[in-house]
């Protein structure tokens, strides 16, 4: 039925087969868009959230897709200005995955705010001081930057590369795309560490401030670091479904080897920096604010935490995951990779909870209490439309387009 | 006017906590002052709008010995580190709608720039700030009593408490009326929730003044304290103090009692640093 | 965002932050602009011909 819009040379499930598998994760949209409309028609008193928590599971959820996402700077980086050539076999999927994820970030932003239709004025009325201001910029950019470079693999499909302005316009983005992809990593930089600095520089906050360097704190250059290292890892998990999913090998293991490695080393070296934070914080800064570390973690038998969280961050989701990348036999070996690149996705998506979610509850005053939140429908339904929507987004590209150029070779189709 | 200086106002307000009775009249005075809705269903504290909130303290001692002590909290006004006007607040708001007034000292809220992000919630420890969740709303008849000199706000923004600035701007008005040039005397702009404490627990007026009872009481010192260079302005009244001082939020809401076990809950402090900071205060200031 | 909102100030953080923002803009507009007027006019007066295989 579609046939004349799929990829050359390649094969894909019976249209039937896959319009049902749309429809049901477009259910799974249609609630979530529900639930958003709920939330801009009725105001956010439809959310878990109050006065002591006002940034909530949205929050986090946009710091762990737009961490998660990652993988589509630092791979552009990688191969674009560090001329790594393989990395060309992934690329495009990564960039999918990242547009996916930073349209995931906007969307999000867009229901969190209580305002939505004055959600311009973050640009307009900037105050350059504020992190969120250059959260806002440079993610906006960014996404566009993601956009640029996805428009050229959309412009590939068999159709539309028919026609010449088409086929012009893609050759030659390909062509200046090294350009795009470092301003990408510019941006990307800025916001992934003015991400870790919304949090950074809260000094009412002792559990989540650091301090730094000139106007950076510290989360800073962390959380610019852990996207570039646990990004990857989320784009090699999500490749790994699809692989699951189409039931066909579509990246060679050598470039998932590089990757891997790669990742590993990113891994390692940031959970080093990490722990060293983490030490100074809890020797160092918290204490000069007069609180223990074990305040933030057990509350003195009334936190809802407990030090399980921490070293499930660092070094269950940490130290692990960099040891099994950078060792060759554990990296090659599919099951013990497969294992780290999950433990690191969760690592960084737990890393963002802790500096949101966490932040949030413990309380500053010494007669306040620890602050409890439960998300409602709507916040569950918006969190998870995006989700959906990726993975239509992501199904809809992989069976209309080029994503894979080593998909043909590495599945040789008999032509009926 | 960037930094502060002689010329500038700096309103602050001193709470003697051993007077409040907890009666609620300020937090009463403050809502009707200032317009602030009521909620259908009041029950749910995290979630109603208290700009003046009174919170119950306790020493945490079993009968007989136990005691009670409220602590009214309304926005601290934060001067930010070492003074400089950067509250936690205001250098977080993303859209320059929070903003901290140089020649008052007063940490305004521009609701009508504000598109609720929230941010400035998550950063003052105080909870001082709160988020119209609910379109605002009055019982039947409430409305006629409305305040004309405060804008209602709508739904999806942050409000706090602003000091009555309506009224320093009436103030102000009258000063220029009478050919004066700033306001001086004390009794000419004072905070709604000072005029109605039954006890006369709230004192406010200009910190930079020092013919004002409120700086006679507190004895700011004008300079950075030696341990610690992001806090100025600590009281020099050893029964004086600040909420979570230690943080350099340098708030212009000054408490006072005679309780040591209250001027403690003032802020955190790790084994054995409470005695060796009021002893301290006790013998070089008392 | 523009010198006549009247929250600018010409500082150094203004003209950091948007030198760098407007800098970032340049770039993307100018590369896609290129790249657009290039495809048009290889689409016009190179017969839509394919040169580039």
């Amino acid at each position: 039925m579609d046939s004349a819009l799929i990829p050359e040379g390649v094969k894909r499930c019976s249209f039937p087969k896959f319009f049902i598998g749309i429809a049901i994760v477009g259910a799974v949209v249609l609630w979530g868009v529900y639930g958003m409309l709920v939330c801009w028609l009725k105001g956010l008193n439809v959310t878990g959230m109050d006065d002591y928590y006002g940034f909530a599971l949205w929050i986090w959820a946009d710091l762990a897709v737009i961490a998660l996402g990652g993988g589509a700077f630092f791979t552009g980086l990688l191969k674009y200005i560090f001329k790594v050539d393989e990395l060309k076999n992934i690329i495009n999927f990564v960039v999918i995955l990242g547009f996916v994820c930073y349209a995931s970030a906007l969307l999000i932003l867009a229901i969190d705010i209580g305002q939505p239709l004055r959600g311009w004025f973050i640009f307009w009325h900037a105050n350059v001081h504020s992190m969120l201001t250059e959260v806002a910029f440079c993610l906006s950019c960014y996404f566009a930057v993601l956009t640029i470079e996805f428009i050229p693999n959309i412009l590939e499909n068999r159709q539309l590369d028919k026609v010449p302005f088409f086929h012009n316009l893609s050759h030659n983005m390909h062509g200046v795309m090294a350009i795009f992809a470092a301003t990408g990593a510019f941006l990307s930089f800025f916001h992934q560490g003015s991400l870790g600095g919304v949090a950074g520089v809260l000094y009412g906050r002792p559990f989540a401030y650091r301090e730094g360097l000139l106007v950076w704190p510290w989360t800073f250059f962390l959380f610019t670091w852990s996207a570039a290292a646990f990004g990857p890892c989320f784009s090699m998990v999500v490749l790994r479904i699809t692989e699951a999913v189409t039931k066909k090998k579509l990246v060679k293991d050598n470039v998932i080897h590089l990757l891997a490695k790669i990742s590993g080393w990113m891994i390692t070296t940031y959970i080093i920096a990490k722990i060293i934070d983490t030490i100074y914080w809890a020797t160092v800064t918290a204490p000069s604010m007069g609180l223990k570390m074990s305040f933030f973690f057990t509350g003195e038998g009334n936190g809802p935490y407990n030090y399980l969280i921490l070293i499930t961050e660092i070094f269950l989701c940490g130290v692990v995951p960099g040891l099994l990348l950078i060792v060759k036999s554990t990296r090659e070996n599919p099951t013990t990779r497969l294992i780290a690149i999950i433990l690191g996705a969760i690592g960084v998506s737990l890393n963002r909870w802790v500096m949101v979610l966490q932040v949030m509850a413990v309380p500053v005053m010494p007669f306040d209490k620890w602050a409890l939140y439960m998300p409602t429908w709507p916040e569950i339904a918006t969190t998870i439309l995006p989700v959906a929507g990726g993975i239509i987004v992501i199904s809809l590209a992989y069976r209309y387009l080029p994503v894979f150029p080593q998909e043909k070779e590495l599945n040789e189709v008999t032509v009926e | 006017m960037k930094q502060n200086n002689k010329q500038a106002h700096k309103f602050g307000m001193v709470i003697d906590l051993d007077k409040c009775t907890g009666c609620g009249s300020c937090m009463v005075a403050c809502m009707s002052e200032n317009n602030v809705p009521v909620k259908e269903d009041e029950s749910d504290k995290k979630d109603s709008i208290t700009w003046m909130r009174v919170y119950k303290l306790n020493n945490n001692k079993p009968f007989p010995e136990t005691e009670i002590c409220y602590l009214p909290r309304p926005c601290q006004h934060c001067s930010g580190k070492g003074d400089h006007g950067h509250s936690p607040c205001v250098s977080v708001c993303p859209a320059t709608a929070t903003d901290y007034d140089y020649s008052t000292g007063i940490v305004s809220q521009i609701y009508t720039r504000c598109f609720g992000c929230r941010y400035c919630m998550g950063a003052c420890p105080y909870h001082a700030r709160y988020f119209n969740w609910w379109d605002p709303k009055w019982p039947d008849g409430m409305e006629s009593y409305l305040s004309p000199n405060v804008s209602p706000r709508m739904r999806g923004v942050v409000e706090k408490c602003s000091f009555c600035f309506h009224r320093y701007q009436l103030a102000k008005e009258q000063v220029y009326y009478d050919g004066e040039e700033r306001i001086e005397d004390e009794a000419a702009y004072q905070t709604a929730c000072t005029q109605a404490c039954p006890a006369g627990a709230i004192v406010f007026g200009d910190l930079n003044n020092p013919d004002h009872q409120v700086t006679q009481i507190v004895k700011p010192n004008p300079h950075p304290e030696h341990d610690n260079h992001d806090v100025v302005g600590k009281s020099r009244n050893p029964k004086v103090f600040r909420l979570l001082e230690r943080l350099g939020t340098n708030t212009k809401i000054y408490y006072m009692s005679e309780r040591k076990w209250v001027r403690k809950l003032g802020d955190n402090y790790l084994d054995g640093e409470w005695e060796k900071a009021d002893n301290h205060h006790g013998s070089s200031h008392g | 965002m523009f010198p006549f909102c009247f929250e600018w100030v010409w500082d150094a953080g203004h003209l950091l932050f948007f030198g760098g923002f407007w800098f970032a803009i340049s770039i993307l507009g100018a590369g896609m602009t290129w790249c657009i007027l290039k495809a048009l006019y290889e689409t016009i007066y190179c017969d839509g011909s394919d040169n580039h295989h």
